[in-house]
Protein backbone atom coordinates (compact mmCIF):
# COMPACT_ATOMS: atom_id res chain seq x y z
CA UNK A 1 0.00 0.00 0.00
CA UNK A 2 1.54 3.06 -0.82
CA UNK A 3 1.25 6.47 1.08
CA UNK A 4 -2.26 7.72 -1.66
CA UNK A 5 -3.51 4.35 -1.18
CA UNK A 6 -3.12 4.62 2.24
CA UNK A 7 -4.70 7.75 2.35
CA UNK A 8 -8.12 7.03 0.40
CA UNK A 9 -8.21 3.82 2.24
CA UNK A 10 -11.11 3.15 4.70
CA UNK A 11 -9.76 1.26 7.44
CA UNK A 12 -11.46 -1.96 8.24
CA UNK A 13 -9.54 -2.81 11.31
CA UNK A 14 -10.43 0.58 13.00
CA UNK A 15 -14.40 -0.38 12.55
CA UNK A 16 -16.29 -2.25 15.16
CA UNK A 17 -18.24 -5.09 14.78
CA UNK A 18 -21.60 -3.42 13.87
CA UNK A 19 -19.89 -1.04 11.42
CA UNK A 20 -17.53 -3.96 9.84
CA UNK A 21 -20.96 -5.63 9.36
CA UNK A 22 -23.03 -3.10 7.59
CA UNK A 23 -19.77 -2.23 4.99
CA UNK A 24 -19.71 -5.60 4.09
CA UNK A 25 -23.63 -6.17 3.33
CA UNK A 26 -24.83 -4.28 0.30
CA UNK A 27 -25.92 -0.45 0.98
CA UNK A 28 -28.88 -0.27 2.98
CA UNK A 29 -30.09 -3.60 3.53
CA UNK A 30 -28.49 -3.95 7.22
CA UNK A 31 -31.04 -5.14 9.60
CA UNK A 32 -29.55 -6.17 13.19
CA UNK A 33 -31.51 -9.63 14.96
CA UNK A 34 -31.23 -9.40 18.79
CA UNK A 35 -29.37 -5.97 18.88
CA UNK A 36 -28.35 -4.27 21.58
CA UNK A 37 -31.57 -2.86 22.70
CA UNK A 38 -33.54 -6.30 23.27
CA UNK A 39 -30.35 -6.81 25.89
CA UNK A 40 -29.84 -10.44 25.58
CA UNK A 41 -26.31 -10.47 27.42
CA UNK A 42 -24.35 -12.67 29.20
CA UNK A 43 -25.73 -13.68 32.65
CA UNK A 44 -22.70 -14.85 34.14
CA UNK A 45 -20.07 -11.72 33.98
CA UNK A 46 -21.90 -9.86 36.21
CA UNK A 47 -21.64 -12.38 39.14
CA UNK A 48 -18.60 -12.47 38.34
CA UNK A 49 -17.78 -8.70 38.70
CA UNK A 50 -17.23 -8.14 35.05
CA UNK A 51 -19.22 -5.38 33.48
CA UNK A 52 -21.62 -6.64 30.26
CA UNK A 53 -22.04 -5.76 26.82
CA UNK A 54 -25.52 -5.34 25.73
CA UNK A 55 -24.96 -7.57 22.79
CA UNK A 56 -22.49 -9.84 24.44
CA UNK A 57 -19.69 -8.36 21.73
CA UNK A 58 -21.49 -10.43 19.01
CA UNK A 59 -23.45 -8.74 16.07
CA UNK A 60 -26.08 -10.56 13.68
CA UNK A 61 -26.65 -8.70 10.70
CA UNK A 62 -29.35 -9.80 7.87
CA UNK A 63 -29.23 -8.21 4.67
CA UNK A 64 -27.73 -9.25 0.97
CA UNK A 65 -24.52 -9.24 -0.15
CA UNK A 66 -23.80 -8.89 -3.94
CA UNK A 67 -28.07 -9.25 -4.20
CA UNK A 68 -28.05 -12.23 -2.33
CA UNK A 69 -29.43 -12.95 1.06
CA UNK A 70 -26.57 -12.75 3.70
CA UNK A 71 -26.03 -13.10 7.30
CA UNK A 72 -23.02 -11.07 9.03
CA UNK A 73 -21.68 -12.30 11.94
CA UNK A 74 -19.37 -9.99 13.65
CA UNK A 75 -17.41 -10.88 16.74
CA UNK A 76 -16.01 -7.31 18.56
CA UNK A 77 -12.65 -8.15 19.53
CA UNK A 78 -12.79 -5.02 21.75
CA UNK A 79 -15.21 -6.79 24.59
CA UNK A 80 -13.61 -9.08 26.66
CA UNK A 81 -11.08 -9.94 23.64
CA UNK A 82 -13.64 -11.30 21.06
CA UNK A 83 -14.16 -14.34 23.90
CA UNK A 84 -17.21 -16.49 22.95
CA UNK A 85 -19.48 -17.24 26.12
CA UNK A 86 -22.94 -18.20 26.01
CA UNK A 87 -25.20 -15.80 24.58
CA UNK A 88 -22.73 -14.85 21.92
CA UNK A 89 -21.39 -18.19 20.77
CA UNK A 90 -25.46 -18.90 20.75
CA UNK A 91 -25.80 -16.19 18.45
CA UNK A 92 -23.16 -17.30 15.84
CA UNK A 93 -24.29 -20.79 15.83
CA UNK A 94 -27.89 -20.44 16.05
CA UNK A 95 -27.30 -18.06 13.30
CA UNK A 96 -25.85 -20.57 11.00
CA UNK A 97 -27.96 -23.00 11.78
CA UNK A 98 -31.09 -21.07 10.79
CA UNK A 99 -28.95 -20.10 7.10
CA UNK A 100 -29.00 -23.49 6.73
CA UNK A 101 -32.65 -24.18 6.88
CA UNK A 102 -33.39 -21.80 4.69
CA UNK A 103 -31.05 -23.00 2.59
CA UNK A 104 -33.23 -26.03 2.82
CA UNK A 105 -36.10 -24.44 2.43
CA UNK A 106 -34.78 -23.01 -0.81
CA UNK A 107 -33.18 -19.57 0.31
CA UNK A 108 -29.98 -18.82 -0.39
CA UNK A 109 -28.87 -17.53 2.66
CA UNK A 110 -24.93 -17.15 3.04
CA UNK A 111 -23.19 -16.17 5.85
CA UNK A 112 -20.01 -14.50 7.09
CA UNK A 113 -18.08 -14.74 10.05
CA UNK A 114 -15.94 -12.01 10.99
CA UNK A 115 -13.19 -13.31 13.62
CA UNK A 116 -11.74 -11.12 16.39
CA UNK A 117 -11.76 -13.90 19.28
CA UNK A 118 -9.25 -15.26 21.46
CA UNK A 119 -11.54 -19.12 21.65
CA UNK A 120 -13.88 -19.54 24.63
CA UNK A 121 -14.67 -16.96 27.04
CA UNK A 122 -13.14 -18.53 30.50
CA UNK A 123 -15.35 -16.62 32.98
CA UNK A 124 -18.39 -19.26 31.24
CA UNK A 125 -16.15 -21.98 30.39
CA UNK A 126 -18.02 -24.83 29.34
CA UNK A 127 -21.16 -23.40 27.94
CA UNK A 128 -19.01 -21.64 25.56
CA UNK A 129 -17.13 -24.13 24.69
CA UNK A 130 -20.00 -26.21 23.77
CA UNK A 131 -21.41 -23.51 22.09
CA UNK A 132 -18.12 -23.35 19.74
CA UNK A 133 -18.69 -27.40 19.28
CA UNK A 134 -22.27 -26.24 17.58
CA UNK A 135 -20.71 -23.33 15.70
CA UNK A 136 -18.04 -25.73 14.21
CA UNK A 137 -21.08 -27.97 13.11
CA UNK A 138 -23.28 -25.66 11.93
CA UNK A 139 -20.47 -24.37 9.89
CA UNK A 140 -20.13 -27.60 8.05
CA UNK A 141 -23.57 -27.75 7.80
CA UNK A 142 -24.00 -24.73 5.95
CA UNK A 143 -21.09 -25.06 3.54
CA UNK A 144 -23.24 -27.46 1.59
CA UNK A 145 -25.05 -25.41 0.32
CA UNK A 146 -23.16 -22.30 0.26
CA UNK A 147 -19.77 -20.77 1.21
CA UNK A 148 -19.21 -19.87 4.27
CA UNK A 149 -16.46 -16.84 4.33
CA UNK A 150 -14.37 -16.07 8.13
CA UNK A 151 -12.60 -12.86 7.81
CA UNK A 152 -9.85 -12.27 9.98
CA UNK A 153 -9.22 -8.55 9.89
CA UNK A 154 -7.15 -7.49 13.07
CA UNK A 155 -6.08 -6.35 16.04
CA UNK A 156 -7.17 -9.30 17.85
CA UNK A 157 -6.53 -12.38 15.61
CA UNK A 158 -8.02 -15.72 15.56
CA UNK A 159 -7.42 -18.27 18.28
CA UNK A 160 -8.52 -21.29 20.13
CA UNK A 161 -11.50 -22.87 19.54
CA UNK A 162 -12.58 -20.11 16.83
CA UNK A 163 -9.63 -21.05 15.11
CA UNK A 164 -10.95 -24.28 14.26
CA UNK A 165 -14.21 -22.54 13.15
CA UNK A 166 -12.05 -20.72 10.97
CA UNK A 167 -10.41 -23.20 9.88
CA UNK A 168 -13.57 -25.13 9.02
CA UNK A 169 -15.06 -22.27 6.84
CA UNK A 170 -15.04 -22.55 3.24
CA UNK A 171 -12.72 -19.62 2.76
CA UNK A 172 -10.65 -17.72 4.90
CA UNK A 173 -9.97 -13.77 4.26
CA UNK A 174 -6.88 -12.33 6.28
CA UNK A 175 -4.82 -9.08 6.80
CA UNK A 176 -1.25 -8.38 7.11
CA UNK A 177 -2.64 -7.46 10.91
CA UNK A 178 -4.65 -10.51 11.58
CA UNK A 179 -2.96 -13.49 13.61
CA UNK A 180 -4.18 -17.37 12.66
CA UNK A 181 -3.15 -19.53 15.74
CA UNK A 182 -4.79 -22.99 18.38
CA UNK A 183 -2.83 -21.29 20.97
CA UNK A 184 -2.04 -17.69 21.46
CA UNK A 185 1.72 -16.70 22.13
CA UNK A 186 1.99 -16.68 25.63
CA UNK A 187 -0.02 -20.03 26.05
CA UNK A 188 2.97 -21.38 23.56
CA UNK A 189 5.73 -20.21 25.36
CA UNK A 190 4.15 -21.29 28.93
CA UNK A 191 3.91 -24.88 27.56
CA UNK A 192 6.98 -25.15 25.65
CA UNK A 193 9.32 -22.93 26.81
CA UNK A 194 10.73 -19.53 25.34
CA UNK A 195 13.37 -21.20 23.43
CA UNK A 196 10.69 -22.48 21.42
CA UNK A 197 8.85 -19.55 21.32
CA UNK A 198 9.47 -16.38 22.87
CA UNK A 199 5.72 -14.17 23.20
CA UNK A 200 7.53 -10.69 23.35
CA UNK A 201 9.40 -11.26 19.80
CA UNK A 202 6.40 -9.60 17.67
CA UNK A 203 7.92 -10.19 14.45
CA UNK A 204 8.68 -13.73 15.29
CA UNK A 205 5.04 -14.14 15.97
CA UNK A 206 3.63 -12.29 12.99
CA UNK A 207 6.28 -14.59 10.63
CA UNK A 208 4.60 -17.45 11.92
CA UNK A 209 1.46 -16.79 12.70
CA UNK A 210 0.54 -13.79 11.01
CA UNK A 211 -1.95 -13.11 7.88
CA UNK A 212 0.81 -12.93 4.96
CA UNK A 213 2.73 -16.58 6.43
CA UNK A 214 -0.77 -18.41 6.90
CA UNK A 215 -1.80 -17.28 3.40
CA UNK A 216 1.53 -18.59 1.59
CA UNK A 217 1.32 -21.61 3.72
CA UNK A 218 -2.22 -22.18 2.32
CA UNK A 219 -4.22 -21.67 6.01
CA UNK A 220 -5.89 -18.45 4.27
CA UNK A 221 -7.03 -18.32 1.16
CA UNK A 222 -7.29 -14.77 0.00
CA UNK A 223 -5.12 -11.81 1.64
CA UNK A 224 -5.92 -8.32 1.19
CA UNK A 225 -4.74 -4.85 2.87
CA UNK A 226 -6.74 -2.99 5.85
CA UNK A 227 -9.03 -1.66 3.73
CA UNK A 228 -12.69 -2.18 3.56
CA UNK A 229 -13.31 -1.82 -0.12
CA UNK A 230 -10.67 -4.61 -0.69
CA UNK A 231 -11.86 -7.09 1.56
CA UNK A 232 -15.27 -6.34 0.50
CA UNK A 233 -14.32 -7.19 -3.47
CA UNK A 234 -12.40 -10.15 -1.81
CA UNK A 235 -15.50 -11.83 -0.15
CA UNK A 236 -17.59 -11.42 -2.86
CA UNK A 237 -15.27 -13.25 -5.31
CA UNK A 238 -14.76 -15.62 -3.12
CA UNK A 239 -18.53 -15.91 -3.15
CA UNK A 240 -18.67 -15.86 -6.54
CA UNK A 241 -16.20 -18.76 -6.92
CA UNK A 242 -18.49 -21.21 -5.01
CA UNK A 243 -17.74 -23.95 -3.21
CA UNK A 244 -14.38 -25.41 -4.29
CA UNK A 245 -13.62 -29.13 -5.07
CA UNK A 246 -12.51 -29.81 -1.37
CA UNK A 247 -12.90 -27.91 1.42
CA UNK A 248 -9.54 -27.03 3.52
CA UNK A 249 -10.33 -29.57 5.94
CA UNK A 250 -11.65 -32.35 4.03
CA UNK A 251 -8.02 -32.28 2.51
CA UNK A 252 -6.13 -33.26 5.47
CA UNK A 253 -4.06 -36.09 3.83
CA UNK A 254 -2.34 -33.17 1.99
CA UNK A 255 -1.49 -31.16 5.19
CA UNK A 256 -1.00 -34.08 6.96
CA UNK A 257 2.08 -34.97 4.20
CA UNK A 258 3.52 -31.45 4.59
CA UNK A 259 3.10 -31.74 8.40
CA UNK A 260 5.63 -34.94 8.40
CA UNK A 261 8.35 -32.88 5.89
CA UNK A 262 8.82 -30.70 8.83
CA UNK A 263 12.07 -31.39 10.51
CA UNK A 264 11.16 -31.46 14.36
CA UNK A 265 14.73 -31.64 15.37
CA UNK A 266 15.88 -27.97 14.44
CA UNK A 267 13.91 -24.90 14.51
CA UNK A 268 12.10 -23.94 11.55
CA UNK A 269 11.94 -20.95 9.75
CA UNK A 270 9.61 -18.72 8.37
CA UNK A 271 10.65 -19.46 5.00
CA UNK A 272 11.13 -23.22 5.36
CA UNK A 273 7.46 -23.50 6.67
CA UNK A 274 6.17 -21.79 3.63
CA UNK A 275 8.33 -23.87 1.18
CA UNK A 276 6.88 -27.00 2.57
CA UNK A 277 3.36 -25.70 3.04
CA UNK A 278 2.85 -23.84 0.05
CA UNK A 279 3.29 -26.54 -2.54
CA UNK A 280 0.05 -26.51 -4.82
CA UNK A 281 -1.76 -24.60 -2.14
CA UNK A 282 -1.49 -21.46 -3.69
CA UNK A 283 -4.59 -20.42 -5.99
CA UNK B 1 -17.89 -2.98 39.30
CA UNK B 2 -20.52 -0.54 40.80
CA UNK B 3 -23.94 0.79 39.66
CA UNK B 4 -24.55 4.61 39.86
CA UNK B 5 -27.89 6.16 39.05
CA UNK B 6 -28.19 9.83 38.01
CA UNK B 7 -30.84 11.85 37.08
CA UNK B 8 -30.72 15.45 34.61
CA UNK B 9 -33.30 17.99 33.45
CA UNK B 10 -34.36 17.57 30.27
CA UNK B 11 -36.16 18.90 26.88
CA UNK B 12 -38.90 16.95 25.32
CA UNK B 13 -38.48 12.98 24.55
CA UNK B 14 -35.67 11.98 22.28
CA UNK B 15 -36.91 10.46 19.23
CA UNK B 16 -35.75 6.96 18.43
CA UNK B 17 -32.95 5.23 19.79
CA UNK B 18 -28.94 5.09 19.54
CA UNK B 19 -25.78 3.21 20.85
CA UNK B 20 -22.21 4.27 20.72
CA UNK B 21 -19.26 2.07 22.04
CA UNK B 22 -17.77 -0.87 23.21
CA UNK B 23 -17.02 -2.21 26.84
CA UNK B 24 -13.43 -2.81 25.68
CA UNK B 25 -10.36 -1.63 27.86
CA UNK B 26 -10.28 2.58 28.58
CA UNK B 27 -13.94 2.25 26.33
CA UNK B 28 -17.82 2.13 27.34
CA UNK B 29 -21.15 1.68 25.92
CA UNK B 30 -23.36 3.88 25.62
CA UNK B 31 -27.16 3.02 24.91
CA UNK B 32 -29.98 5.42 24.43
CA UNK B 33 -33.91 5.13 24.41
CA UNK B 34 -36.54 7.94 24.98
CA UNK B 35 -37.86 8.91 28.01
CA UNK B 36 -40.65 10.65 29.25
CA UNK B 37 -40.23 14.56 28.86
CA UNK B 38 -37.65 16.76 30.84
CA UNK B 39 -35.65 14.09 32.46
CA UNK B 40 -32.79 12.00 31.56
CA UNK B 41 -32.12 8.98 33.54
CA UNK B 42 -28.32 7.66 32.95
CA UNK B 43 -27.89 4.22 34.62
CA UNK B 44 -23.87 3.43 34.83
CA UNK B 45 -22.14 0.22 35.35
CA UNK B 46 -18.47 0.61 35.83
CA UNK B 47 -15.45 -1.70 35.84
CA UNK B 48 -13.85 1.14 38.58
CA UNK B 49 -14.82 1.78 42.09
CA UNK B 50 -15.45 4.80 43.78
CA UNK B 51 -15.78 7.55 40.83
CA UNK B 52 -19.26 8.71 41.70
CA UNK B 53 -18.38 12.14 41.93
CA UNK B 54 -16.40 12.21 38.84
CA UNK B 55 -19.29 10.73 36.98
CA UNK B 56 -21.75 13.14 38.42
CA UNK B 57 -19.61 16.28 37.98
CA UNK B 58 -18.82 14.85 34.09
CA UNK B 59 -22.32 14.47 33.18
CA UNK B 60 -23.43 17.30 35.38
CA UNK B 61 -21.46 19.54 32.39
CA UNK B 62 -23.42 17.73 29.30
CA UNK B 63 -26.54 17.74 31.17
CA UNK B 64 -27.33 20.02 33.63
CA UNK B 65 -28.83 22.85 31.36
CA UNK B 66 -31.37 20.81 30.39
CA UNK B 67 -30.87 21.49 26.52
CA UNK B 68 -30.74 17.75 25.60
CA UNK B 69 -33.48 15.62 24.67
CA UNK B 70 -34.96 13.47 27.45
CA UNK B 71 -33.34 9.85 27.42
CA UNK B 72 -32.61 6.48 29.52
CA UNK B 73 -28.89 6.48 29.22
CA UNK B 74 -27.60 2.87 29.94
CA UNK B 75 -23.97 3.52 30.13
CA UNK B 76 -21.28 0.28 30.42
CA UNK B 77 -18.22 1.70 31.28
CA UNK B 78 -14.78 -0.52 31.32
CA UNK B 79 -12.54 2.70 32.38
CA UNK B 80 -12.96 5.17 30.42
CA UNK B 81 -11.88 8.41 31.18
CA UNK B 82 -14.20 11.91 31.01
CA UNK B 83 -12.73 12.55 27.85
CA UNK B 84 -13.65 9.67 26.84
CA UNK B 85 -17.00 9.30 28.00
CA UNK B 86 -17.99 12.80 27.06
CA UNK B 87 -17.36 11.63 23.34
CA UNK B 88 -19.35 8.69 23.56
CA UNK B 89 -22.45 10.55 25.26
CA UNK B 90 -22.28 13.45 22.55
CA UNK B 91 -21.84 10.59 20.00
CA UNK B 92 -25.46 8.85 20.81
CA UNK B 93 -27.11 12.28 20.26
CA UNK B 94 -25.54 13.38 17.28
CA UNK B 95 -26.64 9.95 15.72
CA UNK B 96 -30.02 10.39 16.90
CA UNK B 97 -29.91 13.38 15.06
CA UNK B 98 -28.20 12.29 12.29
CA UNK B 99 -30.42 9.76 11.59
CA UNK B 100 -33.43 10.18 13.47
CA UNK B 101 -32.84 6.96 15.42
CA UNK B 102 -32.39 3.48 14.55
Amino acid sequence: MDTQELLERESFIELDARSRAKKLLDAGTFRELLDPFERVSSPWLARQGIVTQADDGTVVAKGEIDGQPAVVLGIDGGFQGGSMGEVSAAKIAGSLELAAEDNRNGIPTRAVILFETGGVRLQEANLGLAAIAEIHAAIVDLRRYQPVIGITAGPIGCYGGMSIAAALCTYLIATREARLGLNGPAVIEQEAGIAEFDSRDRPMIWSFTGGEQRYRTGLVDAYAGDDTGAIRAAMIERFRAGRPDACRSERVEEFLQRLSEVDAHAQPTPQQVAAIYAKEFLS
Amino acid sequence: MENIVLEFPAGEPASGRAIAGVVASGDLEVLLESNTAHRTVVNITTSVHGMGRVWEAVLARIFSDGALPAAKLEINDSGATPGVVRMRVGQVFEQLTQTGGA
